[in-house]
């Protein structure tokens, strides 16, 4: 046991969540401002603005995580010379941030989509009818109430979202948590159960509060109909 | 009957998960050639066995200029002294089945039998020396750098302060540059060689830092044929040994066919073919090489 | 599309000028955007034909892809498979009157929707290698994916039977049924049929779980663009032929289940079953369903506007 806990601080496992929940914070960040404005493509009254927004969520929720991760390393930044941070390691986090938002950003787009579908119509024909516009209508009406309603899917969203964040691993992030495990699996192959077991039950502690929390808020901030 | 439908449907999608398993088990080893021929050319290689009529032999996959499947032809510096060595052993080239080996299996694929013998820049060392055992050294490589074919500032490990340097994951090659020579080099891991060069090729990465025979054998890629060069200065010794299990009697064998391989000609021609239009040289101190006792 | 109106006027005159400059001004900024990652990549050489055809020739096709290609559906072949296998197991055992079992059941479900598949991945993998499996990469995905995704359909089963009208149970038992005859001939089935759409869908979070395999070695069609990638020197060009392929695999998965999702909404309402939310995988119950979704369970508004059983809704 002792050996063990030795092990654990000796590859600096809290470290690696702590990666994970970095680049979990920043990409959930950037996929909920995304997918918001891919939602307001998909509803608004431009034409080439709804095939835009639809094409983005068919393509990118149809693309494998791992590619768009390897493609943000060797695509985004090794031939597009993309510089993101001008720390080196740092620059790679980065890109895998961006990597997890355009794919993630394809699922908020979604989720906030079933949330407009839980208002009701009366209340964007009422916009309509006090003289709101699309966007105002959109901005103070429906989406508040969308939002509202979007809270379960999107929760959802979030905690797919963590426990993607091991895909980093693709993306040249070589600190967290699922290259930490390999690495110490490789080395201490004698510990490999006790390993695995850390860093799942490290997950699923990250994974639990967000879903009940989720839950919860749904429930509480539904409006009420 | 209807009462079992459930247990029936959860009976039929176990059977179904078996068989599909079966199956899939059965096409493993052919997994990489996919043709109809691999189910054949694995039960046969079952029923000789290790050092029957067929030689099963490991090689890499993966890493143009040493051990290459292309298709399914094996092409490369390790894939040519395989074929001599089988040859001097009384194999012909059909006879041989190409297996890959990736570095983190080879010694598993010799003790369990798998293979008879393995070829993939498998350097020898005490630690591996507990579970297998080797015939050679063939070739002795050394640590080096990948550079562009412009660069003149990088001349060596100690050279990178700053630059950015990239190796593959899982290899400790890169860290011990960082460890011992140049402090403040940044490190890249990717997957596999290529994408360093890649990397390298665009300008992204300063330096490809491997073995240097792996190194001459992808600059000599057309892709990347006039683009990069070896650097020449090498900092390690890795003496590739043929890998065989540790019960196997065919080290003194395999080290007169590697002894009359080298004396021929065939030994620097393979290397020529394989480095080709790199002016890659391999250390001529180490090379080539005094072979281990085979009682070792 | 019509129901999309409700959010605007019809545009007049107007307007319609507005749209139409929208379109036009949308348009050149992706254009512009193309134009400029083109000029980039002509610029570094990465559109050179070579490179493009060496991408997509028939040794391309013959020795690496359609390898890729079946290695890809191999793997998750078995893993749907066993996925559904595992998923109805637990699924059925977290429904069952006994409590032990439905504790266990519950925790290892629960457990295994946690857990990141590429952590799995990696500990199947290296555990069946340290053992000498032959095909260790191979079973460390299959592992991987049907523990993952069996969790998941373990929901699909639990929240279908959750849903189904509660007179279904009430006329097993007075029938006479024990509860389990009930859940095994009576409520699962219908929940299971319920589920087709729901499971094809999983199909997709497996195909594109399955690109993992990458990272641990396992031969797949990633892999194999890897692979060929590195022989050509054109590695950006590969993995782009690769990325396509799988969209339109998926792309064509999610279009079956969403026509299967409509017919059996068509021919089923009878039982009520769709009522249980389970229609097109919008449903599936608020906690069940979705959390997998980023990995493509296919997300309710695209069927949403047909449900005719829903009125209120808009778009």
């Amino acid at each position: 046991m002792e050996e063990y806990l030795d092990i654990v601080r000796q590859y600096d496992v809290l470290g690696a969540f702590w990666v994970n929940i970095q680049l979990a914070f920043w990409a959930a960040l950037l996929s909920l401002a995304l997918g918001s404005v891919l939602a307001l493509f998909r509803i608004s009254p431009i034409g080439s603005l709804q095939w835009a927004g639809s094409a983005y969520v068919t393509i990118l929720r149809n693309t494998p995580l791992t590619i768009i991760m390897v493609f943000m390393v060797l695509g985004a930044w090794g031939q597009l010379e993309l510089t993101l941070a001008t720390d080196f390691d740092l620059n790679f986090f980065w890109l895998a941030v961006v990597g997890l938002s355009i794919y993630h950003a394809a699922f908020v787009c979604e989720a906030i989509r079933s949330g407009v579908n839980t208002v009701p119509v009366g209340q964007a024909e009422a916009a309509r009818s006090i003289g709101l516009s699309f966007l105002p209508s959109a901005r103070l009406v429906i989406l508040p109430q969308a939002f509202r309603g979007a809270i379960a899917p999107l929760g959802n969203v979030l905690i797919a979202l963590i426990k993607n964040t091991t895909v980093a691993a693709a993306a040249s992030v070589a600190t967290e948590t699922s290259s930490v495990m390999r690495t110490m699996i490789e080395f201490r192959p004698d510990y490999i159960y006790a390993i695995f077991f850390t860093f799942a039950i490290g997950y699923v502690i990250l994974v639990t509060p967000v879903g009940l929390l989720s839950t919860s808020f749904s429930r509480r901030l539904a409006v009420a109909r | 009957m209807r009462r079992t439908r459930t247990t029936g449907v959860i009976a039929l999608a176990a059977t179904a998960a078996l068989a599909l398993a079966a199956c899939s088990s059965d096409d493993g080893g052919g997994d990489t050639d996919a043709d109809a021929g691999s189910e054949t050319t694995d039960t046969m290689e079952e029923e000789e066995g290790a050092g029957g009529e067929g030689l099963t032999i490991g090689i890499k996959f993966d890493q143009p200029g040493l051990g290459f499947m292309d298709g399914d032809t094996p092409s490369g510096f390790d894939v040519d002294v395989a074929k001599y060595v089988a040859s001097e052993l009384g194999y012909s080239e059909d006879q041989i089945e190409w297996v890959e080996a990736p570095s983190a299996q080879r010694e598993t694929l010799l003790s369990t039998g798998q293979v008879d013998m393995i070829f993939a820049t498998y350097s020898i060392t005490d630690e591996r020396r507990e579970q297998v055992s080797y015939a050679g050294p063939y070739f002795v490589a050394g640590q080096d750098l990948l550079v562009a074919a412009d660069n003149t500032d990088i001349t060596g490990p100690d050279a990178l302060d700053g630059k950015n340097l990239c190796s593959v994951t899982g290899s400790t090659s890169a860290q011990r540059i960082k460890d011992e020579y140049s402090e403040g080099v940044n490190l890249l891991e990717q997957p596999g060689y290529a994408e360093c060069v890649t990397a390298l090729t665009s300008g992204q990465v300063d330096a490809v830092t491997t073995d240097d025979i792996i190194l001459a054998g992808l600059g000599a890629q057309p892709a990347n044929a006039g683009q990069v060069k070896v650097v020449g200065n090498t900092f390690s010794e890795e003496r590739y040994g043929v890998g065989i299990p540790q019960e196997s009697e065919q080290c003194e064998d395999i080290n007169a066919a590697l002894t009359q391989m080298i004396e021929d000609g065939s030994w620097q021609e393979y290397i020529d073919a394989a480095t080709e239009g790199t002016g890659y040289t391999p250390n001529s101190d180490l090379n080539p090489p005094e072979f281990d006792p085979c009682d070792m | 599309m019509s129901a999309q109106t409700v959010l605007f006027d019809a545009p007049g005159p107007r307007a319609k000028r507005r749209i139409l400059l929208g379109n036009i001004v949308g348009a050149v900024v992706v254009a512009g955007i193309a134009a400029l990652v083109l000029a980039r990549l002509a610029d570094k050489g990465q559109l050179d034909a070579d490179l493009w055809l060496a991408a997509v020739d028939a040794d391309a096709w013959a020795y690496y892809y359609w390898p890729g290609f079946l290695a890809t559906m191999r793997a998750a072949a078995v893993a749907i498979v066993g996925a559904f296998a595992f998923g109805l197991l637990f699924g059925v055992g977290r429904l069952s009157a006994l409590l032990p079992v439905r504790v266990v059941c519950g925790a290892v479900v629960e457990f295994f929707r946690a857990v990141p598949v590429l952590l799995m991945m990696v500990f199947f993998w290296l555990l069946l290698a340290n053992a000498g499996v032959d095909d260790s990469d191979f079973w460390g995905v299959v592992i991987g994916l049907i523990l993952y995704n069996g969790s998941v359909v373990a929901e699909l089963v639990r929240s279908g039977v959750h849903g189904l009208p509660s007179g279904q149970r009430e006329a097993a038992l007075s029938t006479g049924l024990t509860r389990g005859q009930s859940l095994r001939s009576v409520e699962v089935p219908q929940a299971l049929i319920a589920m087709l759409p729901a499971l094809l869908s999983q199909l997709v979070v497996v195909l594109k779980d399955s690109a993992l395999g990458a990272i641990i070695t396992y031969r797949e069609l990633l892999q194999e663009a890897r692979r060929l990638g590195s022989g050509e020197g054109n590695i950006l060009q590969t993995l782009a032929v690769a990325a396509v392929l799988f969209i339109l695999i998926n792309w064509s998965l999610t279009k079956l289940a969403e026509r299967l999702g409509n017919s059996l909404r068509r021919t089923s309402g009878r039982t009520g079953t769709m009522a249980a939310g389970l229609d097109a995988g919008v449903g599936v119950g608020a906690t069940a369903q979705a959390a997998e979704r980023p990995h493509g369970v296919d997300e309710g508004p695209d069927a949403g506007p047909g449900d005719p059983g829903r009125p209120g809704r808009w778009t």
